[in-house]
């Protein structure tokens, strides 16, 4: 396939330009961040970045678990593929696995703990439990049928369905959806951001595997 | 001009390259691989240009949109890598069919 | 202190240059398997970029997820490429192996 000899001026152009945008853009008036740091009492955690992806912002932090699961019902729903290869696992992924999984489980549990206060936070935790979920796997681990079909199903939607259920639960009771009352903010957020690490770790190792376990043989 | 400003022309730099090997690259799994660092890009950019004041703390915002960009990025790719196996199953080729030609 | 602006100034200049090469690298390389692990390692010394913008959270969050994640995936894709290529020798078996894999599929 030959190259449009139009295409490296266009694109030097577009880099050009886009720069000079990027360059001149309007330094920032007193706006968002100090209404932030005003309000940061009423979020319940003191991380500011926590509380505007559970808190402020929590709307957006749902709809971002609808994505993951709904990546991962594209993927089965295509079928997925067939999996790997039977394997026994090498030497050093053997004991690798075996040493790293505990603290990747140990780990996952502190940030999400920390994450309040510090760097941290569900996104972070649930992404170490899915790297926890992706070793496993490699190992040849898989998850028995016994727990492949509704417990599974259930892990995954626990994210979405702790926020949407916290979410319309504060919309019965009185206030607007998802403005959480700054006395139970706290427990609130943390109930639901160990829910979310949960689905988040169990989806990311299903987006791994590809196909749905237990599924067409064994 | 900050150093952030080097970190905001970087991401356009990377969002061009990206942009560029999508275009040039037949091959489904390198322009995946582009679009990626096409998304890596527009977050430099973002949160380049949110922590451009420098008393007080950058603005949180665009950290979380980032963080939810990187994780729908990562959904997003596995969704396209099993598209993209399906359609190698499929025709037994690697590349898209070239439509415009022969 | 004109050392430490100086400093400042060096590393973030070497960690620009760094990520635009690696980028380059990993995009205009011949083997698959090698654009692959270039862009992990551009996945890592990003989240190296995201510390130096004061964004921690983004800086783990691209290392687990963007990095580790993304490149499994890739890998994992590629690995399952091959697989198929290798497989589809001559043509009929090509066809034999189109209509078993469809068969598997739909049930």
């Amino acid at each position: 396939m030959e190259r449009n000899p139009w295409l490296l001026p266009l694109l030097l152009m577009l880099c050009v330009g886009l720069g000079y945008a990027v360059l001149s853009m309007p330094e920032p008036v007193e706006g968002l961040p100090e209404i932030l740091v005003d309000n940061m009492e009423l979020a319940g955690v003191s991380n500011p970045v926590t509380a505007v992806l559970l808190n402020f912002r929590g709307y957006d932090t749902l709809l971002e678990m609808g994505v993951l699961l709904v990546a991962l019902l594209g993927m089965w729903s295509l079928g997925g593929m067939p999996d790997y290869h039977e394997s026994s696992p090498g030497l050093v992924l053997d004991i690798m696995s075996r040493q790293l999984v505990p603290v990747l489980i140990l780990v996952a549990g502190y940030l999400l703990w920390v994450g309040a206060d510090a760097p941290g936070g569900a996104f972070q935790a649930g992404s170490l439990l899915g790297a926890a979920g992706v070793l496993l796997l490699l190992c040849g681990w898989r998850i028995g049928n016994r727990c492949s079909g509704l417990p599974l199903r259930i892990l995954l939607v626990l994210g979405l369905g702790m926020f949407v259920m916290a979410g319309t639960g504060l919309l019965l009771i009185g206030g607007g959806l998802l403005q959480y009352p700054p006395s139970v903010a706290n427990e609130l957020i943390l109930m639901i951001e160990a829910a979310a690490t949960l689905s988040i770790g169990a989806t990311l190792a299903a987006m791994f595997l590809g196909c749905r376990p237990g599924g067409t043989d064994k | 001009m900050s150093y952030v400003y080097l970190y905001a022309l970087l991401g356009v730099g990377l969002f061009v390259l990206g942009l560029n090997a999508l275009i040039i690259h037949p091959h489904m799994l390198r322009k995946i691989l582009a679009v990626n660092v096409m998304s890596t890009g527009v977050f430099l950019v973002l949160v380049a240009l949110s922590s451009r004041n420098e008393e007080v703390l950058p603005d949180p915002v665009p950290h979380a949109m980032v963080i939810t960009g990187i994780v729908v990025s990562v959904s997003a790719t596995a969704l396209a890598l099993i598209l993209m196996l399906k359609v190698n199953r499929a025709t037994g080729k690697n590349e898209l069919p070239d439509r415009g030609r022969d | 202190m004109e050392a430490l602006i100086i400093l400042n100034w060096v590393l973030d200049a070497l960690l620009g240059v760094s990520l635009f090469g690696l980028a380059w690298l990993a995009l205009a390389s011949s083997d698959i398997f090698k654009a692959i692990v270039l862009f992990i390692s551009f996945g890592l010394l990003m989240a190296l970029a995201w510390v130096r913008l004061n964004a921690p959270d983004i800086a783990l969050a691209e290392a687990a997820i963007g990095a580790g994640l993304t490149g499994a995936l890739l890998l994992a894709a590629y690995a399952r490429l091959e697989d198929i290529d290798v497989d589809a020798v001559d043509g009929e078996n090509v066809q034999a192996h189109i209509q078993h894999d469809s068969n598997e599929g739909s049930e």
